[in-house]
């Protein structure tokens, strides 16, 4: 069977590229008539609490407040025309330099809760599967649903409890320990750099305060992910070929994994698409609970400061990295399966 | 709910001669041990609720300072917080506020939802176009994230948290009754009334509503309890309840500090919220495996 054209995949990313301007232009003007909708005045925050209203009204003249709010919208749509996404009010920086500092360490923590969610997700879903009705299925069920309705930041606190207060295997918080130094940058990823780097208690150092944030950011999308990869698993061992296969004498580890699994990647890897939102929404909680410098962090301080700029640019930042990821996905479909067409 | 589920029964054919849909689901729904264990749970909980200081032995905002960060004893079974308060009265009080927070968040998202999903999905045309870019605009966000940026801009608070996560949410309500009606609006009966000269409220309200709420109910009662999750997320992070409101999350907030320590006060609410949350999802999961059966073989 032909595989999909190169011509049209590219079409098809294009199409899908172009839809990503105006999404993003609806999710600013949508974050943008929030924030002026509601009584809270940055202005304010920002002049401090005895601030005189002088002084309030002069920061309002300084960041443009005062102005009609059509007219902020396009002064700051200009700006984002230019790569401009303004000022952090907090951190006295260009919110675009702050996204490139915190970035790398909510991608090395998002990439790792992944890598975890595939290695014990989809083994949790065949096991269940394979041993259908059984003990193993039963406990791999509970487990998927007990995954989905604990919550995330219960789980992360008792990890900590467990594993450095009782336990005192690994630290508490952080990326690194406090005396150690962040490796050269090359990607800002911790584990890869160190790697590069050729430093091994670097990498140590990394790799274990990566591990609980890590883990406790797959619960959630652990117990999807599992739940999918058994019933896909399930409708396909019931199928003919797999019957074929057994009838063969080939091995069941053979008869699993080439025939079973590979059929199931599709929808396997919708489900890991999907997580991507799981894991996005959860990286605010678990930066905030593992003091994880990255954008959730970033993004819950500035909440708290009325940082608008600062919220706008991370929200518009994530969207795209969330369009980019979902496109991503379904281009990897066609590429395992050559029978889907764009 | 019975007179609607009867009329989509009549409608749509699906009745069987004998037993109605509705005597036949709830039939299967006695069949499972996820719904019973589901049910108790949240039987247990609304009971809780309902009874609050009665069934609490102290006020959850006494303030003893003497009595600090005590470890559970039969004095106080769940232990007491860093201001001495009584943690299983606080653990109580907040059972209220969280079925209230769940009630209140799919109110809120389902009437703003399927108004929106019944005049897109009936009106057609630009009206349609319009609602469906816009429910683009907001799935295009995981939907946490959304939450917590909308509730960013709103400023911190409960009430502010539920309009967030509510905001969060219809669109999944939009799509779902807009898909049914697409459907339904092809059917015989709509015609039906057409010819007989009924207007547009009309065949939506008294015709085209009845037949989608089942869907709408099935989907509320899976949303329950991650409406109360979104809602307590919240308040972690800071942006729902504060202080002293014993809502579940804000409670685990305030412990982070003392738990290290104390491992009762974090662990205390938080087997709360997880008890709550898996007992409306068990319920959910039965609800929806008994009233769509199809479904089930798919899972």
């Amino acid at each position: 069977m032909p595989g999909p054209s190169r011509p049209r995949v590219a079409r098809f990313i294009l199409r899908r590229l172009a839809l990503l301007p105006p999404l993003l232009l609806g999710v600013s003007l949508f974050l943008f008539v929030l924030t002026h909708l509601v009584p809270a005045d940055p202005a304010k925050l920002i002049a401090g609490e005895h601030a005189g209203p002088d002084q309030v009204a002069a920061v309002r003249k300084a960041f443009g407040l005062d102005r009609p709010l059509s007219e902020q919208y396009a002064v700051y749509l200009g700006r984002l025309a230019h790569g401009d996404l303004g000022t952090s009010m907090r951190t006295n920086s260009a919110v675009l330099d702050d996204l490139r500092t915190y970035f790398p360490a909510t991608l090395e923590l998002t990439g790792a809760a992944m890598l975890a969610t595939v290695a014990i997700g989809v083994p949790l879903g065949m096991v269940g599967a394979i041993g259908r009705g059984g003990l193993s299925d039963l406990l791999a069920q509970f487990a998927s649903l007990g995954g989905l309705s604990f919550p995330i930041f219960v789980f992360g606190l008792l990890m900590q409890l467990i594993f450095f207060r009782w336990l005192e295997w690994l630290p508490l918080a952080g990326r690194l320990a406090t005396g150690d130094s962040p490796p050269a940058h090359i990607t800002g990823l911790y584990v890869v750099d160190s790697l590069l780097a050729g430093n091994a208690a670097t990498l140590r150092s990394a790799l274990i305060h990566l591990t609980l944030p890590a883990f406790t950011l797959a619960l959630a999308s652990l117990a999807p992910t599992a739940r999918m990869t058994r019933s896909t698993m399930l409708d396909i061992l019931t199928q003919d070929f797999v019957r074929t296969a057994w009838a063969k004498g080939l091995a069941p580890i053979r008869v699993y994994l080439r025939h079973g699994l590979r059929n199931a990647f599709i929808p396997v890897i919708t489900i890991l698409g999907l997580q991507v939102s799981a894991l996005l929404g959860g990286v605010f909680i678990v930066e905030l609970i593992f003091a994880w410098p990255g954008l959730g962090l970033y993004s819950v301080e500035g909440i708290l400061a009325l940082d608008y700029s600062a919220i706008m640019g991370t929200a518009l930042l994530l969207t795209a990295v969330y369009v980019v990821i979902n496109l991503a996905v379904d281009v990897t479909y066609a590429v395992l399966d050559p029978r889907i067409r764009y | 709910m019975l007179s609607w589920t009867r009329a989509s029964d009549t409608s749509t054919g699906a009745g069987v001669a004998g037993a109605s849909f509705l005597d036949l689901s709830l039939r299967r729904l006695g069949h499972m041990p996820a719904a019973w264990i589901g049910g108790v749970i949240v039987l247990v909980l609304l009971a809780v609720a309902l009874a609050g200081k009665a069934v609490a032995p102290f006020d959850p905002l006494r303030i003893v300072p003497a009595d600090k960060l005590l470890s559970a004893s039969p004095a106080h079974l769940f232990g007491t917080d860093d201001l001495g308060r009584d943690l299983l009265s606080r653990v109580i009080a907040g059972a209220r506020i969280s079925l209230l927070v769940g009630a209140l968040v799919l109110a809120i998202a389902m009437s703003v939802g399927v108004g929106l999903g019944l005049v897109a999905g009936y009106w057609g045309g630009w009206m349609d176009e319009a609602i469906m870019r816009t429910t683009d605009v907001f799935l295009a966000f995981p939907r946490l994230v959304l939450a917590i940026a909308i509730a960013a801009t709103l400023g911190p608070g409960l009430y502010n948290a539920m309009v967030a996560v509510a905001l969060s949410w219809w669109p999944w309500y939009t799509r779902l009754v807009r898909g049914r009606l697409l459907s339904l609006r092809e059917e015989e009966f709509v015609l039906a009334v057409v010819s007989l000269g009924a207007g547009r409220p009309r065949i939506l309200l008294r015709h085209l509503l009845p037949n989608v709420a089942t869907t709408v109910v099935i989907q509320a009662s899976i949303d329950f309890g991650y409406a109360i999750l979104a809602t307590a997320s919240l308040s972690f992070i800071g942006l729902g309840a504060q202080p002293p409101t014993p809502e579940w999350g804000s409670m685990i907030a305030q412990a982070r500090s003392y738990m290290i320590d104390a491992w009762w006060y974090p662990t205390f609410p938080g087997l709360a919220i997880f008890v709550t949350v898996l007992g409306f999802n068990l319920l959910g999961d039965a609800v929806r495996d008994a009233f769509d059966p199809r479904l089930r073989s798919s899972r």
